[in-house]
């Protein structure tokens, strides 16, 4: 069984300032077990399409805080859960469809499908009016492809 | 970020991180430049961009249609494996040249 080595957790005002500072401080974190450059550059944008997520839609019309979880195991996985207490989403697989978006034309719909591409597992479980919590499970090898 | 406007290519030299906090002042600077010079090409270098989300595709097809509008083409150059990757998802090398 795996066992948990590592942890932190963190709450911040869900700014868009806040961005750079929050997917950086996981990459920091996630850094311990000793990842590729790659890797963490996996973690570094699929963190932060979570957070502007949680910026742009959860809190689209209130202001609220994130909260992240971040978990390394014994068999050098992180897992980073995502959180925010902002509107939720009504329809999470149609949010999930690439290009799908609600935000306009300066947002891609991407979020969700870069996401799934740099991670190794990716959950969305959101209850409209309450909030989202967003998985992001990424296995760390340390190789050099 | 800087700009270089000649013989009717306007290209915009990005710097830094590419993300939805800093894609709004990217935007505006770009816009207000390509209004200005009326380019019949727009090049966006992403030589270097140390950090691109999916901020960085809304911000390419943005200008692309902007672009499209006032009949200038686009391409970008400069991108690295990773980018490319984030930047093709959204099928933008049907709509722009990638050099």
């Amino acid at each position: 069984m795996k066992a948990k080595l590592n942890d932190f957790k963190i709450n911040i005002m869900a700014r868009s300032v806040n961005e750079g500072f929050l997917r950086t401080v996981v990459a920091a974190f996630s850094a311990l077990a000793d990842p590729t450059i790659e890797e963490i550059n996996d973690i570094k944008t699929a963190v932060s399409e979570a957070v502007t997520n949680s910026i742009v839609h959860g809190y689209r019309e209130k202001q609220g805080r994130i909260y992240i979880d971040a978990v390394l195991f014994s068999d050098n996985t992180v897992k980073i859960k995502i959180r925010d207490k902002g509107c939720g989403i009504e329809d999470v697989k149609k949010a999930m469809e690439p290009l799908y978006t609600t935000a306009g034309d300066e947002r891609s719909g991407l979020g969700f499908s870069v996401m799934e591409s740099f991670t190794d597992k990716l959950s969305v479980r959101s209850t409209p009016g309450k909030g989202t919590v967003v998985t992001l499970t990424k296995k760390i090898t340390g190789k050099c492809e | 970020m800087r700009f270089d406007f000649s013989d009717k290519v306007l290209t915009v030299f990005l710097s830094g991180e590419i993300d939805h906090h800093n894609a709004g002042n990217i935007r505006q600077r770009t816009d207000s430049e390509i209004i200005k010079c009326s380019p019949t090409l727009l090049v966006l270098d992403f030589t270097d961009v140390t950090f691109m989300d999916s901020s960085g595709v809304g911000l390419v097809i943005g200008r692309y249609k902007l672009a499209k509008e006032i009949g200038c083409n686009t391409a970008v150059t400069g991108v690295s494996a990773r980018d490319k990757k984030i930047l093709m998802m959204s099928g933008l090398q049907n709509k722009i040249e990638f050099r």
